[in-house]
């Protein structure tokens, strides 16, 4: 067998810190890092700071104090939405995985390559759509009176008109039907990578199908599960509008209970202070999930 | 622009960064308007064409309209912007005092004003009024009360508040978040007056809550509660009114609301022109325009959402089915059984907000 080189063994060295083939690489770089900088560093140290400012009567107080961030752990209703979140984002994750990994597969083994970029297309035809239309579509779908409870009645198995909106269920199938499209795009461009030759070696050394996938193929496709797991995560964590239009506030979510500081009082320092912890969480996630984030295997 | 301009842009973008970037760009957005522009901080009602191109085309401007929500998106729209970037300013009646205090607000030539016109409860002088100068005039006005589906619930049991506690519509009501509103709800449901509330009564406000929630079928903002009545998610709005229904009134008659006999409140919107405006004579020009009867009637029936004219003599400007969904004839016993929104301190501000999260959150 051939000796692996090592990794740009063949990629000249760069010449200097600062010039030749460094400094265009700076040149590249550079408007990526200043837009980093000023749209992501830059308002995340004023977010920072203002979390440790606080809001008195209806002024906010440059005082530095942990009193926003002490008052999360101390009022229920503040940490259960973060609680709430954290179930609603993994139950989300989950379901999609294994929806958007049976998609993918068959996408990526089974479907001809010449129909694979019409399969793709069709499966990505619902980030077409503007998300708000999409969520309130599904309130057409879910409410009482709506498909899926005209549909229940029909067929018998109800007999009584029924709802499933203004639900944390109705949440979590608005995130998933969005979300399994992002999981099967990053799972299918794991997938379509891998050799054809495992399979058939598996197979000389008698493995049969499972066995092969569960010992050969899924663990050579956890970068593409985890990538889009991880974006998943992220992504529903974050995000107001659907639990909004679909969950009927039924609970809050912690991005809900911070726009609820901010639309109703104004208070910047604990909207600030909640979306601190939000980013904190995100960042144990993702030091969580390193490991098998690898882009380069996507 | 001017150099001292771009610098004064500049250090006003970076001291106010913390407000976010999209304001900055609202800034940018709207900064160096033209000459034959009027630009007005509005409320998603005055974007109705219907609404803006009549006085556009008499006097031959572009109204340029920005639309926000709550008074301090607005605060924080106008905080980001040069002075005289805006003309015109709509905002809460009762929010009105507290801008008119930071010397935003142009004095409104009085005699040019249809004061009289304005309904006796809607004038709100207290309010518009400072020093004896007039800052803004009211130009809508409605009820947070209760809205329904007719054909659903029986008309009668929604004059009465208590029956949204009962069993009987158990699982039919949608309420509307906005906590100020639904708290001096579920006071005058207590027999309190909403300027009673104290901190003393938030635990038992709390109870009320929370089988209001038991009793209803979700939360919503503006449009999700109404959409909730509109598909029959549910058959109850708790703090609509017309604002919520009276849009709906040729397709889905079966839409109504009714003032109980508890009380409700009453919300109003003003019209403002602000003192650093360039254009004042135009902008006071359009306020006069969105006085008149017929301004008053097309903001009343706008396509964002209906409410009544504040200037009573746009009654024979709307039509009987659009007098009827705004119930016209009984707004003389409405304002006097209505209240204003109760406004209170910051602290007790911040406990009744922390009242209403829980209630969310139960």
């Amino acid at each position: 067998m051939q000796r692996q080189l090592p990794r740009h063994a063949n990629s000249r060295p760069a010449r200097s810190r600062f010039g030749g083939d460094g400094l265009r690489a700076w040149g590249f770089l550079l408007p990526a890092l200043c837009w980093t900088l000023a749209f992501f560093v830059l308002p995340l140290a004023i977010m920072a700071v203002y979390s440790l400012w606080q809001r008195v009567g209806y002024k906010v107080v440059t005082d530095i104090s942990v009193q926003n961030y002490t008052a999360f752990f101390e009022k229920s209703f503040l940490y259960e939405s973060l609680i709430n979140s954290l179930e609603v984002t993994v139950m989300v994750t989950l379901i999609s995985i294994l929806l958007a990994y049976p998609l993918a597969y068959i996408l990526a083994e089974k479907v001809p390559p010449r129909w694979q970029r019409i399969a793709l297309i069709l499966a990505i035809l619902p980030f077409w759509t503007s998300y708000v239309v999409r969520s309130y579509s599904w309130i057409l779908v879910l409410s009482e009176g709506g498909i899926l409870s005209n549909f229940l009645l029909d067929i018998g198995l109800t007999s009584e008109p029924v709802s499933f909106a203004n639900s944390r269920g109705a949440t979590v199938i608005g995130f998933v039907h969005f979300f399994v499209m992002l999981l099967t795009l990053t799972i299918f461009a794991n997938l379509v990578q891998l050799p054809k030759n495992y399979r058939r070696a598996a197979a000389d050394l008698g493995a049969g199908p499972i066995r092969t996938f569960i010992h050969i193929i899924l663990p050579l496709t956890l970068p593409g599960i985890m990538v889009g797991a991880f974006l998943t995560f992220v992504l529903c964590i974050g995000d107001y509008i659907t639990p909004a239009i679909l969950g009927g506030k039924r609970e809050l979510l912690l991005p809900q209970t911070i726009m609820l500081q901010i639309e109703r009082r104004s208070d910047f320092p604990t909207a600030s202070a909640l979306a601190m912890i939000l980013m904190a969480v995100v960042s144990v996630v993702y030091a969580a999930c390193a490991r098998w984030l690898k882009l380069d295997r996507m | 622009m001017k150099n001292s301009r771009i610098l004064r842009t500049l250090s006003t973008a970076l001291r106010r960064a913390a407000y976010g970037l999209p304001l900055a760009m609202t800034l940018t957005a709207t900064s160096g308007q033209a000459a034959d522009e009027l630009n007005a901080l509005v409320w998603c009602d005055h974007t109705d064409p219907a609404l803006i191109q009549p006085f556009e085309e008499k006097f031959g401007v572009k109204v340029n309209l920005k639309e926000y929500e709550g008074t301090g998106a607005a605060l924080a729209i106008i905080e980001q912007s040069q002075p005289g970037d805006w003309d015109v300013l709509v905002l809460d009646g009762v929010d009105v005092p507290r801008v008119a205090e930071t010397g935003l607000l142009a004095e409104l030539p009085q005699d040019q004003m249809p004061l009289d016109d304005v309904f006796d409860a809607v004038q709100m002088r207290d309010m518009t009024f400072k020093d004896g100068k007039m800052y803004a005039i009211m130009e809508k006005f409605g009820y947070n009360v209760i809205s329904y589906n007719k054909e659903k619930v029986d008309p009668a049991d929604m004059r009465d508040l208590s029956m949204l506690w009962s069993d009987k519509y158990k699982g039919r009501i949608a309420v509307y978040d906005y906590y100020i509103p639904l708290m001096d709800l579920v006071a005058l449901k207590m027999g309190v007056k909403p300027s009673d509330i104290t901190a003393d009564i938030l635990p038992e406000m709390k109870k009320e809550l929370f089988k209001l929630k038991e009793n209803s079928v979700m939360v919503g903002d503006v449009v999700a509660s109404s959409t909730a009545l509109a598909v029959g998610e549910a058959d109850i709005l708790v703090g609509g009114g017309e604002w919520a229904v009276s849009v709906l009134s040729a397709e889905q008659p079966e839409l109504d609301w009714v003032l109980p006999e508890q009380g409700g409140m009453l919300w109003s919107q003003a019209l403002a022109v602000f003192d650093s405006s360039e254009k004042k004579d135009l902008a006071v020009e359009f306020v006069k325009y969105i006085m008149s009867p017929e301004g008053q009637a097309r903001l009343a029936t706008s396509s964002c959402f209906w409410g009544m004219p504040a200037n009573a003599k746009a009654r024979d400007a709307l039509t009987e089915q659009q007098r009827t969904a705004l119930r016209w004839d009984e707004q003389e016993g409405f304002l006097a059984n209505s209240h204003r929104y109760f406004i209170p301190d910051a602290d007790l501000d911040g406990q009744m907000l922390d009242t209403w999260t829980e209630f969310l959150q139960h």
